[in-house]
C-alpha cells in the first residue's frame, strides 16, 4: 500500500514506527539512511561494516520507537545517535586502525533526488563552515572522538594531555559547535526583528 | 564519582567518547539530574550535526531492502502492541515538517498564507531548485543564509525568527540602487523559514524585510529589520 508520509514530521514518522508501521521504517529509512551510511563509513572505513551499522542502528530504532520522547530530542539526533553507537561500537570491537588521515571528499555517486542531495550539501557545507570556526584543538578532539571512535582516555594518551584537558574541550567544542549552528536550545527566547533605520 | 565531575562528562557521552564504566555511572547519574538530562539534549543535537559533515555516498540499495526484511521478521516474535502514545500531527507541525525531506536539522515552516499543501509544496520546490542549482552562491549573515542564482533568482532562509504579532505579516522586499523597493513575498516567522523571493535579485541589489499589516503593501511602511546586499563575489 503506497502511502504518502511527506507532509508529517520526522516525530510523527516514529510515533507510527512505534506502532510497528512498516512502511514508516521505510520512510525513516529513505530520510536518514544515507546520511546515517555515510557517518558509519566514515568510522568503520568499510562498506560491510558501515552497512552492518546502519542495519543495527535502524532495528534498534524499530524496537525502541515507543521510548522515543519526540519532547526530549528531535528524530533525527536520537535515530543517529543509535546509529552512531553501533558504528563505535563496531570500530572498537574490530580493532580497526582509526589513526589514518579522514580520505579527501570524493565525487560519490548522487542520489536519485537531485533535492535531496541539495540539501545535503547545504547541511553539509553549514557544518563544515561551523567547524572551521573551531580553535583546532577543540575541532581535533571532536572529530576523533565522532568519527574515530577514540574514547576519552584513548585520546588522552593519544594527545598527550589529561583527560581533564581532553574532556573541556569536548565540552567546550561542542558548546561552541551549537551556537555556531545557530540552534536555539530549548527556553531560549525566539529572534525579536527589531527595525533600525537605514 | 562527585556530581558535578560526572556533569563534566556529558558532551563525551554526547561523542559516545566514554570508557564502558564512566558510561554505566553517567548514564545512573542521568536518570536523576534534571540539568544533565537538558544539557545532553543540546549537545547530543551538535554532536548529531557532525553526522551531516561527511561527504554522503549513497548506501547500496539491497541494505534497504534488508533493514525492512529483518524489521518484519522480528515483529513476527512481538506480541501485540501495548496502547502506545500517539502524538496528534499538529497542523503547523505539519506544515513545518513538509520541508524536513531527508534532513531532521530542518524543519521549516512556510507561510500560513499559502492555504493549500500544493502551494506551501510548490514554495519549498523552488527554494529547493534555487539551492540545488550549482551556480547558486550563498551570502550568509548573523540569522541566515540568502541563496542567488546567476540568474538572480533567489531565496531567503531565517532561523529562528519569532512570528509576527497578530495581524501583521513579515514582506521581504528587493531594492536596486536607485529604485524603490519592490514587493518579494510574505512569509511568518519560525524556526527555519525559507522564502522564495518573487523577485530576480540582481548583483548589488538589497534584499530587505519589514514588518507589515496583514496581506502585504506595495511600499515598506516599516523600517527593515534585515538587511542584505546581493555583494558581487569580488
Amino acid at each position: 500500500m503506497a502511502r504518502s508520509f511527506a507532509h508529517l514530521s520526522d516525530e510523527a514518522i516514529v510515533a507510527l514506527v512505534a506502532r510497528s508501521d512498516q512502511s514508516a521504517l521505510a520512510e525513516l529509512y529513505d530520510r536518514f539512511g544515507r546520511v546515517a551510511y555515510s557517518v558509519a563509513l566514515r568510522i568503520l572505513r568499510d562498506e560491510k561494516l558501515a552497512e552492518d551499522a546502519v542495519q543495527e542502528g535502524f532495528l534498534a530504532a524499530w524496537r525502541n520507537a515507543d521510548r522515543f520522547m519526540p519532547e526530549r530530542a528531535q528524530a533525527s539526533t536520537w535515530l543517529l545517535t543509535l546509529v552512531h553507537r553501533r558504528a563505535v561500537d563496531l570500530v572498537r570491537r574490530e580493532n580497526r586502525r582509526r589513526a589514518e588521515a579522514l580520505p579527501e571528499d570524493t565525487d560519490y555517486a548522487a542520489s536519485d533526488s537531485a533535492e535531496d542531495d541539495a540539501w545535503l550539501r547545504f547541511e553539509r557545507e553549514r557544518v563544515q563552515a561551523a567547524l572551521s570556526k573551531l580553535p583546532d584543538q577543540q575541532r581535533e578532539a571532536l572529530e576523533l572522538a565522532y568519527y574515530g571512535g577514540f574514547t576519552q582516555s584513548e585520546l588522552a594518551e593519544r594527545l598527550g594531555q589529561p583527560v581533564g584537558t581532553i574532556k573541556s574541550r569536548m565540552f567546550t567544542g561542542l558548546a561552541r559547535l551549537r551556537e555556531l549552528l545557530g540552534e536555539p536550545g530549548p527556553g531560549e527566547t525566539a529572534w525579536k526583528p527589531t527595525p533600525f533605520t537605514t | 564519582m562527585e556530581a558535578d565531575t560526572l556533569h563534566d562528562l556529558t558532551a563525551a557521552y554526547a561523542l559516545d567518547a566514554l570508557d564502558p564504566e564512566d558510561a554505566r555511572e553517567y548514564e545512573v547519574h542521568l536518570a536523576r539530574c534534571e540539568r544533565c538530562r537538558e544539557d545532553l539534549a543540546e549537545l547530543s543535537q551538535a554532536a548529531t550535526a557532525l553526522a551531516y559533515a561527511s561527504e554522503a555516498p549513497a548506501p547500496p540499495p539491497e541494505l534497504r531492502a534488508r533493514i525492512l526484511q529483518e524489521a518484519s521478521r522480528e515483529r513476527a516474535n512481538v506480541v501485540p502492541l501495548r496502547p502506545r502514545w500517539v502524538r496528534p500531527v499538529a497542523a503547523a507541525a505539519a506544515v513545518a515538517a513538509i520541508v524536513a525531506i531527508g534532513l531532521g536539522l530542518w524543519a521549516m515552516s512556510l507561510s500560513n498564507r499559502l492555504d493549500s499543501r500544493e502551494r506551501a509544496l510548490t514554495a519549498q520546490e523552488r527554494v529547493t531548485q534555487i539551492l540545488a542549482r550549482p551556480d547558486s552562491r550563498k551570502i550568509s549573515f548573523d540569522r541566515g543564509t540568502l541563496i542567488v542564482s546567476r540568474s538572480g533568482d533567489a531565496a531567503l532562509v531565517l532561523r529562528n525568527l519569532e512570528r509576527p504579532k497578530p495581524g501583521r505579516t513579515y514582506e521581504a522586499w528587493v531594492a536596486e540602487p536607485g529604485s524603490s523597493p519592490r514587493p518579494a513575498g510574505l512569509f511568518e516567522g519560525g524556526d527555519v523559514v525559507a522564502v522564495p523571493l518573487d523577485q530576480p535579485v540582481p548583483d548589488g541589489a538589497l534584499v530587505l524585510v519589514t514588518e507589515e499589516p496583514d496581506g502585504g503593501r506595495q511600499a515598506p511602511t516599516s523600517d527593515p529589520f534585515l538587511q542584505v546586499e546581493n555583494a558581487s563575489p569580488s
